[in-house]
């Protein structure tokens, strides 16, 4: 297994490179791991896998009945969901299948929902209804006055982000795809070089040789288009989108995602709950220039509070766990840009936006194909053997937990000693998770990978010990 | 599989409350009683406050919390440390877990000792980017005196309570440069004397009126931006921010076993006997009051000890749940917060109060629908956020008809 993050790249030319490792260039990553005779390598700029939108994302696993009939990102949505359905069953990923309700609050919201109804059926999602205010009420207690009536989506889950990026790329790795962290693609000429269909990718680490290359760079996928191609079909315009996450001492405040009905006022925000046990209010919508501008804002916080009183009015009376901001990869254009350029032995991979998660494993599919099709003779693609079964640790509220269960900590008590207490981390978990295939290179990162630090007191019990455990285990080199 | 145990006592929380409150059960002969400390050792905060001033004779934070958990040993308190209260499997069967397994144990009292913690950076919803380097003074003290870990090089402390100054004193332990105090109060929580110390000693400036209106940085902290009260923008670069004080109980056990809380402290709601309004679930300490001092706290949890043995030795559980007791404003709130009329709070229990303003020798009145029923000047100046203590040498007057009871300023 290789993962390195730091130091100079082998010399050795990959077959294909993947470049950005987030939910769907791990995907792909994973996809092309399958075959077994390929060299393939996942770059990443950042210091971890899925460091970039796909961790600050609303964390639902849709089933497409919103998406824009006919488009691919309708038919990648549909595919995607059962896919990483049954994935994540197999590998231990957190799903609830809580189902969605978009409550209608006014006349024109009310008036707007036979036609989603409509576009529900024209994606093949049959199993919507539209119900009346009565039975809204009964089913979401709590829920603020003034609710006219909504849609019931029974198949849209909740899933944890975290864990899906991470099983990909564990699988990845294991597969023998080669991980590169703290890689940044510069800009350069991508030309052949020697000839032969080998070409050279200047890196932050220096120089990388690759026959093909996959941009799934999420936001930066304009610019890698841009600079080492000199033209792009679209361009990125990063969409912030702030979110509240509130305690878990709210979940039982709602039931199920209360989704905003689009209307030509905008798309409004969402009440979710997370597998993790809290609950989730946002995200804002915002158009920006800047693709780092992932801080939250006074009044997008304001906005979502007063949105979010209006929904769940209880919900404000709790305390707040975090507050974070993703940016979606927003594109002039009103699909999925996956494009395929064979000439230049080069595939873009944009314009994912927050369906890319649930999307991720049929993206991977459909990429891998385009590249099939690109390639042709000169990577032999038909033949994808098996990949070892992945089971990665539980982070889910509604499964097991290390901390419930006598049997393992009967095997090893250091799954009976929790470090942190709000979320219930044992010592045994954080150590697992840095001694995994690809561990976490910061708090953050392993924070992601067991919820330690992440519960409402957000460090004051735990935060020295977590810290602790990270240093210790870095030190004695069990990692990298 | 769970192992299944039954005791008399179960105190949850092995902090001055709990360990005071255990002890003493024990030294009376109230049967078994057990604390659980979810930390690998007891003492609560103390553990890592290594400043002076803790107890009768002014020890430091450790000393005092090694001393309270001697006197609980020997006494005979099982003190279970590394073991965590998960539920509530019954209304007086609390489960558990531990490096030995888990555990579910069945108790005649239970006595919720669990504290309280700073409201972190997020819940105070400071806008910004998340980096490393954003800190509680609980966190900071434990990485500075537990772990002896490295912070960082130049700090913002946000507040100016005692815990500020603790943490000031904290950071420069760990040789990290205070760029500033600031606090969006008039002027500095603590006596005239430690202010200036901190000012002109130390020559840490202090902003007061002031607000963080953003973190800035990425990966790590790079500064604060501020709102001074005239409308002034500022900023201060540093890699370090200590969010101090707001602190909030740690009332998750006591919501998931459905003990009501109180509105206005935000912990369990109690009588002057510290009993919850669940039968045979007590609660003291800063569970209730976030935040006292840990000799308050320890005061509190030997004066609890009393009603929980009246209780074991088969006292009536009042029916209802008593009358309310509230403070008016700018009192914040007061602790007790449920009053049983006719029953005097138990001996060394009294009614503390929180201000939200400053007061110079208040006047407290307690009132039932407009009759007095006591007046009692405090013969000091308040600072805002400081508390204020009241006997209950009133509680005979109330009138068990006669509404809730107010306090307030007169």
């Amino acid at each position: 297994m290789t993962l390195t993050s730091k130091g100079p790249l082998p010399s050795e030319p990959y077959d294909v490179t993947v470049v950005g490792a987030g939910v769907v260039g791990s995907a792909i990553a994973r996809e092309l791991a399958a075959h077994h005779r390929l060299r393939v390598a996942l770059v990443e700029a950042s210091g971890d896998v899925g460091d970039g939108t796909s961790k600050a994302n609303t964390a639902i696993l849709h089933t497409g009945f919103d998406a824009v009939p006919g488009s691919l990102e309708a038919r990648l949505v549909r595919e995607g969901q059962r896919l990483l359905a049954a994935y994540a069953a197999d590998s231990g990923i957190p799903v609830e299948p809580v189902g969605a309700l978009l409550v209608a609050w006014d006349d024109e919201q009310l008036a707007a929902l036979p036609g989603l109804l409509d576009k529900a059926r024209g994606n093949a999602y049959t199993a919507a209804r539209i119900i009346d205010a009565d039975e809204v009420w009964a089913r979401e207690p709590h829920l603020g006055p003034g609710a006219l009536g909504a849609l019931d989506v029974p198949g849209e889950s909740i899933i944890c982000p975290w864990t899906t990026t991470l099983a990909y790329a564990t699988q990845a790795v294991r597969g023998g795809v080669h991980l590169h962290l703290n890689c940044r693609v510069k800009k350069g000429n991508w030309v052949e070089y020697p000839a032969g269909g080998c070409r050279e990718l200047a890196t932050s680490r220096g120089v990388l040789r690759t026959r093909y290359l996959i941009n799934a760079a999420g936001l930066h996928t304009d610019d890698l288009d841009q600079q080492l191609l000199g033209e792009g079909k679209f361009a990125v315009t990063p969409r912030r989108g702030q979110l509240i996450v509130f305690d878990k001492l709210a979940r039982d405040l709602v039931r199920h995602i209360l989704l905003p009905v689009p209307t030509a006022l905008g798309k409004g925000v969402l009440v979710a709950p997370t597998v993790y046990g809290n609950v989730l209010l946002g995200p804002t919508a915002e158009e920006l220039d800047d693709k780092t501008g992932t801080g939250t804002t006074a009044d997008g916080l304001d906005t979502l509070r007063a949105k979010g009183r209006r929904i769940l009015p209880a919900l404000l009376d709790e305390e707040v766990t975090t507050v974070y901001a993703g940016l979606r990869a927003a594109t002039e254009h009103d699909d999925y840009q996956i494009h395929a350029s064979p000439d230049e032995r080069w595939i873009t991979v944009g314009g994912i936006r927050s369906t890319g998660l649930t999307a991720s494993m049929a993206i991977a599919a459909y990429v891998v194909d385009l590249l099939a099709d690109a390639a042709g003779p000169e990577l032999d693609l038909t033949h994808a053997g098996d990949l070892d079964p992945v089971r990665m640790p539980n982070l889910g509220e509604a499964f097991p937990r290390p901390y419930q269960r006598a049997d393992l900590i009967a095997t090893d008590p250091a799954y009976g000693t929790i470090v942190c207490h709000c979320e219930r981390v044992t010592r045994g978990e954080i150590r697992d998770a840095l001694i995994s295939t690809v561990p976490p290179g910061s708090l953050d990162g392993l924070r992601r990978r067991t919820r330690a630090r992440g519960g409402r007191c957000q460090g004051f019990y735990c935060g020295a010990a977590v810290r602790e455990l990270f240093d210790g285990w870095g030190e004695s080199g069990a990692a990298r | 599989m769970r192992r299944q145990r039954a005791i008399d006592v179960l105190v949850i929380g092995g902090g001055p409350a709990g360990l005071a409150a255990a002890g003493r059960l024990a030294r009376v002969g109230a049967g078994t009683v057990e604390v659980l400390e979810r930390e690998g050792r007891a003492g609560g905060v103390p553990r890592h406050c290594h400043h002076r001033g803790f107890g009768r004779w002014g020890v430091t934070g450790p000393q005092y919390a090694d001393r309270l958990v001697e006197a609980a040993l020997g006494a005979g308190v099982a003190v279970r440390t590394g073991v965590s209260a998960t539920g509530w499997a019954g209304a007086l069967v609390v489960d558990t877990t531990g490096p030995h397994g888990l555990e579910r144990i069945t108790a005649r009292a239970v006595v919720l000792a669990t504290g309280a913690r700073e409201r972190p950076r997020a819940a105070r919803l400071v806008p910004g980017t998340r980096p490393a380097g954003v800190y509680t003074t609980g966190e900071l003290q434990q990485a500075v005196h537990l772990h002896h870990q490295r912070i960082g090089t130049r700090a913002v402390v946000v507040g100016a309570e005692p815990v500020s100054y603790a943490a000031l004193a904290a950071l420069r332990r760990a040789g990290v440069e205070v760029a500033a105090l600031v606090t969006e109060e008039t002027r500095p929580q603590v006596g005239r004397a430690r202010a200036a110390s901190a000012r002109l000693g130390r020559r840490v400036p202090l902003l007061t009126g002031t607000t963080i209106v953003e973190l800035l940085g990425r990966g790590r902290l790079s500064g604060v931006r501020l709102r001074h009260a005239d409308g002034r923008p500022g900023a201060i670069a540093c890699d370090t921010v200590v969010f101090t004080g707001d602190f909030v109980p740690e009332q998750e056990l006591a919501r998931r076993g459905r003990v009501p809380l109180d509105s206005g402290t935000r912990g369990p709601a109690v009588d002057g006997a510290f009993r919850t309004a669940a039968r045979g679930v007590f609660a003291v300490g800063n569970v209730l009051h976030a935040v006292e001092p840990a000799r308050a706290a320890a005061r509190e949890g030997a004066a609890a000890a009393v009603a929980v043995r009246r209780h074991l030795e088969g006292a009536d559980w009042p029916a209802s749940a008593g009358l309310p007791v509230e403070a008016v404003a700018p009192l914040r709130w007061v602790a007790p917060n449920r009053l049983v009329p006719g029953e005097p709070p138990v001996p060394g229990a009294r009614f503390l109060l929180r201000t939200a303003e400053t007061l110079v020798r208040p006047v407290l009145l307690v009132t039932q629908g407009g009759r007095c029923l006591h007046r009692a000047r405090v013969p000091r100046r308040v600072l805002a956020n400081g508390s204020l203590h009241l006997s209950g040498a009133w509680v005979g007057l109330v009138d068990a008809a006669g509404g809730a009871v107010r306090i307030g300023l007169g």
